[in-house]
Formats: C-alpha cells, structure tokens, sequence
C-alpha cells in the first residue's frame, strides 16, 4: 500500500478533530474525500504531511511508519500537497513559485517546468507576475503545479475547488486526468460530491472525525452518500 | 565646499553602519527575530580578528578570511541549538535570549580580553587619503562604504538569483507552506544567522580598524543598525544601506554643526523617518 492511515486521532488542544480514521491509498488511484465542512477531511491531510504531528504508526508510508516526520521529510519521500487557500508564496513569482516545488527533492519523473506549462500555458504567460497578483484560479494551477514539480508518487489536493468560479472549476478538474496520466496516485478533498465522483476510483466520506463510508465511486448510491454525509437514514 | 566634504563624509560612515545593520536585516527579514546580542557579536568578531592580527600575525584580510567562516559557525550553532528553539508566535523569548546573550558577552570579553580600548592595527591604510578632486577621502572610510555596497549586492543576488534565496524568501512568507516544499525552516533559519555572522565578521573588521574598541561597546552599535534597519524599512537590504547612509549623514552635519550633536543628530533622524514613514522608506509589499 502506498500510504495507509491506522487508526490515526489528531487533536487541535483540547479539541479532538479526528477519532481513529483509516485509509488507504494504493499506487496510481484515485481517492476522493467528501464530507461537509468541520468533518475533519483538511485535518486529515495536514496529518498525512507532518504538519499535524502523530503517533510513528499511526501513517505508513509503503509499510514505514512517516507518522512522526516534518512535513519536509515526508514531502521528500514522494508525498506533496496542493493546501487548502492555495497559499502562494506572495514574495517569489509565479516562475519561483514552481521551482521551489522542486528544489528540494530532484527525482526522474513527468513533471518539469515545461510540462507544468504546457499543462497551464497561461501560467507560462505570466509567469514573472507575482503568485498572488493572479485571480485565484490561476493562483490554484500555479499551487498543483508547484506540487507536480517535486515528480511526487501520492498528490494531495486539499479543497481544490473550493472559492472558485464553476468555469475555473471545469478547467480544473479538466487537467487532473491528465495529472494522472503522470502516473502519481491522487487524493482529492472536497465539497463538491459530484465533482469528487467524476475523477475518484473510490470515495471516503467523513463526518465529525471519522470515515462514515468507503466505497468504490462507480458502485456508491445518492442514498449511501446522503446518509454518510449528514449521518441520517436517506 | 565643508558642505559637500561632510555630506560625503557621513555617506562613507553611512557604509559602516550599513555592515552593522546588513545581518540584522538579513535576519529579521527571514525570521522576524530581533538580535539584541548583534552588536556584542559584532565586538566578538572584532575581538576574534583582533587575535588573528596580534597573536598568530595574520593581516587583516587574512584574518577576516579565517574569522568569517568560523562565525557563520558561531551563528548556525547559536540558531540551531539556541534561537530555534524559542522562535514561536511570542516575540519575548527570543529577546530575553538574545538579551541574555548579549550581557554574557560583554562579561565574558571583559574577563578575557580586560577593559582596555583596542584596535585592530591596519599598517599604512589607517592614513591613507584620495583626492576626488572636489574632495579628499580616507582609503578606509571608502573601502569600508564599498565593502558595504558589495555586501549588499552580493545578498540580493543571493536572495534574488539562487535557490538558497528562493528558500530564505519562501520560509519568511510561510514556514508551514515552506515545510511541504521539502524545506525545513529551522536549517534555513540556521544557515541564515551563519550567513548574518559572515557579514557581522566584515562590519567588525572596519569597526576594529577605523577606530578604538572595547568589550563596553556593542549595544551602541546595536542601536545604529536597529535604526538602519527600521529607516530603511523592515526586510529591505537596499533599504538597510540607505538607512545607514542616513544616520551617517544626520551624524557627520550634527557634529559640523556642533561635535556634541553628532550622536544626538543621528538618533534624532531617525525620529523624524519614523514620525513621517513609519514602515520605513522602502517597507516590504508583504508582511
């Protein structure tokens, strides 16, 4: 398994956002994890990077326990992450905003500058404007591009579509087929449940820190999701 | 004509005081921590050359060459074991750290190398003069002004052109972001005090030459590069050497005025950059 979750609990002080959740993600899939706002999919991810800190055990990356490395140890094993807001470095351009994705791990791979562009040719247009002087949907290509740019094995998408408009949306999800094509497995957080089925292999949701449903996208219900997402009988 | 002869005067001081207040901003612009040890460090490094002179018989160059590399060491073990362990959301403890610092260096040079004012000796520089034609300057307050300039150039450089800056400018803006780049901010934060202390070992070098030093003397210059560093604007290296040319100035037409003004110009300079741009004169878009 590329990367599993056992049992893992995180807490923000005396609030406990997570209770025991378990995931897996192998090679090359696509997962998607929805759940209404508060139900733990970000804590979730900011667990997974290290910038939550956990038990060793409690996240295994291909069977080694990561769950108490820094975040930049785990970036450097093949795990990068697309954050939540997107979070720009609003110092460096949109050129170093992507090159600084890959400064830190240099590995064989897909994913180069040019194929960056090629993916988003207005990013190579603009690409001496600073991060955040872009509208947000470009600010978010520029964001799973500096994720791409480390040539990583899992990409995390946190609220990919959150805050954007429906047609930067399209174009968004429009390029993660291709990102698959790269070959790195994809873990796509997010709101939109239907945006989520349309690119995931198998779904999770989650509701107040725990997995309320795993199931394959293709063979998942409305009545399942419905009753996973709000926790009532559909 | 003394006009002109002071104004330039006080733009080559400016030069010294842009090399005490280079790291400062360095740092800071990286990891919003204020030294307060800096200019004791900056009196250590002096010290440091000053063995390298007298006791093994190095010129100064030379020593320079020697001591800067082992304060890039002094600051990457002091920010590695020290400062990064009290970097945080609260701004106290790393000033009553860096507080701390600076009393146990002044007390530790001053069992060690006494009281006693000293100097770093510069041989046949110390007099030497050019004739610019309109004005006559001193070799050292020249080399010491384009040392600062080429201390400057060569940070942005760093920071603007090479992927250590991309770094250093990358974990300022957002250390957490930096981290899911690979980046561990606390080595970045490390190399960046190293780097402060490098330049620390120049400013010291023209501290030591130009005139007496003693272990008393650091907090003093702590203020000047303070002053700098806030005139220039928060993070901004070009910023820092204007800021510096500015004290220098006020100071130098202060003291033609009146030789007892020359410090209180300087400071009251500052009052008045603070009072009308109180992000200094060249702040950071971001902060």
């Amino acid at each position: 398994m590329l990367l599993e979750t056992r049992g893992l609990t995180a807490s923000y002080g005396q609030f406990r956002a997570l209770f025991g959740v378990d995931v897996t993600i192998a090679a090359g899939e696509c997962v998607a994890i929805i759940g209404a706002n508060g139900a733990g999919k970000s804590t979730l991810m900011r667990a997974i990077t290290g910038i939550l800190r956990n038990e060793p055990g409690m996240v295994l990356h291909k069977g080694e326990p990561i769950g108490a490395l820094s975040p930049a140890a785990i970036m450097q094993r093949g795990i990068a992450m697309v954050p939540e807001g997107r979070r720009l470095f609003p110092s460096l351009s949109v050129e170093e905003n992507l090159l600084i994705g890959g400064q830190m791990r240099k590995v064989a791979g897909p994913w180069s500058l040019e194929a960056v562009y090629d993916l988003f040719p207005i990013l190579k247009e603009r690409r001496r404007s600073p991060g955040t002087a872009l509208s947000g949907g470009q600010q978010q290509m520029v964001a799973i591009g500096r994720a791409l740019m480390s040539n990583p094995e899992l990409l995390l998408c946190d609220e990919i579509s959150l805050g954007l408009a429906p047609v930067v949306i399209r174009d968004i999800y429009a390029a993660l087929p291709k990102i698959r094509a790269g070959g790195a497995a994809m873990v796509v957080v997010e709101q939109d449940i239907g945006k989520a089925l349309s690119v995931a292999d198998r779904v999770y949701c989650m509701m107040e820190g725990r997995v309320t449903l795993a199931a394959p996208a293709a063979a998942v219900t409305r009545a399942a999701i419905h009753a996973a997402y709000f926790g009532e009988a559909a | 004509m003394i006009w002109l002869d002071t104004l330039v005067q006080g733009v080559l001081l400016g030069g010294l005081y842009a090399l005490f207040a280079a790291g400062l901003s360095l740092v800071f612009g990286i990891m919003r921590l204020v030294n307060l040890a800096h200019g004791d460090l900056i009196v250590f490094a002096a010290y440091l050359i000053l063995v390298g002179v007298t006791m093994l018989g190095l010129s100064p160059l030379v020593a320079l060459i020697v001591a800067a590399p082992v304060m890039f060491g002094v600051g990457w073990l002091l920010q590695s074991l020290v400062l990064n362990r009290v970097l945080g959301k609260d701004i106290l403890p790393p000033l009553l750290v860096t507080f701390g610092l600076s009393v146990t260096l002044q007390n530790g040079l001053l069992e060690t190398f006494s009281a006693d004012s000293r100097r770093i000796p510069a041989g046949t520089l110390e007099g030497a003069s050019i004739d610019l034609g309109l004005v006559t300057v001193g070799v050292m307050p020249l080399l010491t002004f384009l040392s600062a300039v080429a201390v400057i150039v060569g940070l942005n450089a760093l920071f603007y052109r090479t992927a250590l800056g991309r770094a250093f400018r990358a974990t300022s803006d957002d250390a957490v972001v930096a981290g899911l780049m690979g980046i561990e901010p606390k080595r970045v934060f490390a190399v960046a005090t190293g780097l402060a202390m490098a330049v620390v070992t120049v400013a010291a070098l023209y501290l030591g030459m130009r005139a007496n030093f003693d272990p008393s003397i650091g907090p003093a210059r702590l203020i000047y590069a303070f002053e700098a560093v806030i005139i220039g604007g928060l993070g901004s290296l070009w910023g820092t050497l204007a800021g510096g040319v500015i004290i220098g100035v006020a100071q130098t037409v202060g003291a033609a005025i009146n030789p007892e003004w020359q410090i209180l110009a300087g400071h009251i300079a500052f009052l008045v950059v603070l009072l009308v741009k109180p992000r200094g004169l060249f702040p950071r878009a971001v902060d």
